[in-house]
């Protein structure tokens, strides 16, 4: 088995607010591999983000890790003092995120922030730091990098500017790379690029990634395993082949049944997850799916939230009904209409009724 | 009676045509900078034919918006005609215009910008039955709770304010604003692209199901390639100012001929690891141009894979022409040839 790089257990990340207590993150254990490539799948307010952010201590206010540990190659992030966790931070695990616009420093050259990123860790010394700025401008493919090296962001084009943020992360040659939503921000055709790139990066320096996305198919083409995050829990884990062949979590199959795909021209309705993602701060009782779930049973209301368990090798599920047991009936009724008909109608009299008095 | 009026090179079947841009034109002026300008539509040719959904995608700053603008009216054209219905709705000015106006409804991206935050749901809804005096004040209080109704949301809400729903919920107080006239064509700026992905599947379920309904027309905008494939009937695609390729969804996908549409496609990933295992991106090289200063002949070529540069592409700007399937007309000298 693959050596573990990092290791999240049952982490409970929480803010206190005014509205109360808002479980953020609620009890997560997932692991990331040495070389590995981790999606981390959900919809916004999901807990993706702030498990990321957890794993660098880099909480907004008035978020606090309360319970859990997080360890990488052993050693427990969570009590680390501050040199230590400065000194973890892009040296072991860098982050890039998704708005390479706001994340770069305005009125600095792009070189001097890659460059800045090295000096403030030990690994390289200055003169190495100076002669690496280029390099790593190449390595990500910025073209005339000897000479953008002087430019300033504005000057950057969006892909342009990811790929700068990239290289930054990468400066101190950390060993896990935490991309949060790192080309939702960007054109098709420049996301192609930032896409191919890090499959190039993965495959050249070895980095173990987790990647933070709501787009299954962004997963799909980059990740080996998928975590998929609802209300601040992991519903389901498993290696990603496995994951959209036979999900097991009804979340899971409905999220992929909710995006169309661009190679299927079929005019057939999606499967849409009906309701809200629910209030982190008043979840329902029992199953936290289960308000929006079409699939769901007694048992999902009246008993505790079912545990994670097995459903196939290496694959885990946090349901009591489970996709296998779904009847193919059901599965079709998911589909069904949601459209008002009765209001329909009555619109359409209405509307007849207005366009008769007009024109008479 | 401006029917007969030259027909754009999109018209290859007489069908019933609800919407015909020929040769639209906006350029923005880029002060002190002596005459130069952004070209931001720059000759476009289109048809929307009765109860289809036109999909237009492309990439940021192509000009679809710029488009839909002119298309509905709100901006004026630098040159070319629109007709809607078989009207000129450039020429037209004041209650003619106004009249047009109620045809035609628009849906935003941001349902956080395109709401008043001072305005209940109810105001929001009442003020196109008011400005349009569709009704008598019962009949409107009415039809605000039906539409309400039909668009999923609670009709006792019409006293509570858009920041009291969530981004799904206002894209449906949204989509209400615009059935509230009664309208036949409804234009949809990437009024999915900001929603959560099983919101976005509710409003894209709740679209098709209106337009059969009410046998509306949309025009979708959209940068997702995937979301306008579901939707449409028939695609367009725009690259810096024109529209570079028409088809039906069937053959853009499967036999796309320009080297862009080709590109555009083979880049979007696929929700299934066995067809991401097996994909080959085209990756175009560099970045959209200006489109200040778009580049000569072919605008594509600088980034093109099968330009021949210099040579007729960097020279001779390609028209749109029939290639490949029946009502699949395209702008490239080599149309069809990787």
């Amino acid at each position: 088995m693959a050596e573990t790089l990092l290791q999240i257990e049952d982490l409970h990340t929480q803010f206190f607010t005014s509205r109360g207590l808002v479980r953020a993150v609620d009890g997560v254990s997932l692991h990331v591999d040495v070389g590995e490539t981790l999606g981390v799948v959900g919809e916004s307010g999901c807990g993706k983000t702030m498990t990321a952010l957890s794993v660098l201590r880099l909480l907004p206010e008035p978020g606090r890790i309360t319970s859990g540990r997080i360890l990488f190659r052993g050693r427990d992030v969570t009590k680390m003092d501050d040199d230590e966790i400065r000194d973890f931070r892009g040296n072991d695990v860098a982050m890039i995120f998704q708005d390479p616009m706001t994340s770069l420093n305005p009125v600095t050259k792009v070189g001097f922030q890659i460059e800045e990123a090295m000096t403030a860790h030990e690994r390289f010394n200055p003169e190495q730091a100076k002669s690496r700025v280029v390099e790593l401008l190449k390595r990500v493919r910025v073209p005339a990098a000897e000479t953008r090296v002087k430019d300033y962001p504005h000057q950057f084009s969006g892909g342009m500017r990811q790929r700068a943020m990239i290289a930054m992360g990468l400066s101190n040659e950390p060993s896990l790379l935490i991309a949060d939503e790192p080309t939702t921000a960007l054109d098709v055709t420049v996301q192609a690029q930032i896409i191919q790139l890090m499959k190039q990066l993965n495959r050249e320096l070895g980095t173990a990634m987790m990647l933070i996305t709501h787009n299954m198919a962004l997963v799909a083409s980059l990740c080996q395993r998928v975590v998929v995050m609802y209300a601040g829990r992991i519903v389901e884990e498993g290696p990603v082949d496995q994951i959209f062949k036979s999900p097991q979590h009804p979340y899971t199959w409905s999220l992929l049944r909710s995006v169309p795909r661009v190679d299927e021209a079929r005019k057939d309705r999606l499967v849409s997850i009906k309701g809200l993602p629910p209030d982190l701060a008043s979840l329902p009782p029992g199953c936290k799916f289960h308000p929006r779930c079409p699939f769901v049973i007694d048992k999902c209301r009246t008993n505790p939230e079912p545990e994670l368990e097995d459903v196939a090798t290496n694959q885990v599920a946090r349901c009591w009904v489970l996709m296998r047991n779904v009847k193919a009936e059901d599965v079709a009724a998911a589909k069904e209409s949601a459209l008002s008909i009765e209001a329909a109608e009555k619109l359409k009299q209405a509307a007849a009724a207005v366009d008769g008095n007009a024109s008479g | 009676m401006q029917a007969a009026e030259r027909a754009p090179a999109t018209a290859v079947r007489a069908d019933p045509v609800l919407l015909r841009v020929s040769g639209a034109v906006k350029h923005f002026p880029v002060t002190g900078f002596g005459g130069l300008a952004v070209r931001a539509v720059d000759g476009v040719d289109l048809e929307i034919r009765r109860g289809e959904t036109l999909g237009l995608v492309g990439e940021s700053g192509c000009g679809k918006s710029t488009l839909a603008r002119l298309i509905t009216a709100l901006l004026p054209v630098t040159a070319g005609t629109i007709n809607f219905e078989g009207q000129d709705i450039t020429k037209l000015r004041g209650r003619n215009l106004r009249r047009i106006r109620r045809q035609m409804q628009m849906i935003f991206q941001d349902p956080f910008a395109s709401l008043d935050p001072r305005m209940t749901v109810g105001d929001i809804l009442q003020e196109p039955l008011d400005n349009f005096s569709i009704g008598s004040a019962r009949d409107r209080r009415n039809r605000i709770q039906e539409l309400l109704r039909l668009v999923g949301l609670n009709p006792n809400f019409t006293n509570r304010y858009p920041h009291e729903f969530s981004g799904g919920q206002r894209q449906r107080i949204g989509i209400a604003r615009a059935l509230a006239v009664n309208p036949s064509f409804i234009v949809c700026d990437e009024a999915v692209s900001a929603l959560d992905v099983s919101i976005a599947a509710q409003i894209i379920n709740l679209l098709q199901d209106l337009q059969r309904e009410f046998q509306l027309t949309y025009l979708f905008i959209a940068h997702d390639l995937a979301v306008v494939r579901h939707l449409s009937d028939r695609i367009a695609v725009m690259y810096l100012g024109k529209v570079v390729e028409t088809a039906d969804r069937q053959h853009i996908y499967e036999r796309p001929q320009h080297p862009y549409t080709k590109a555009l496609l083979s880049s979007i990933p696929v929700p299934d690891p066995v067809v991401e295992a097996n994909r080959a991106p085209i990756t175009l090289k560099g970045e959209i141009p200006s489109p200040v200063n778009p580049p000569s002949g072919c605008r594509f070529h600088p980034r093109c894979p099968i330009a021949r540069a210099p040579g007729i592409c960097s020279e001779q700007e390609p028209p749109l022409e029939p290639h490949g399937a029946r009502d699949q007309v395209a702008a490239c000298h080599f149309a069809g040839q990787f």
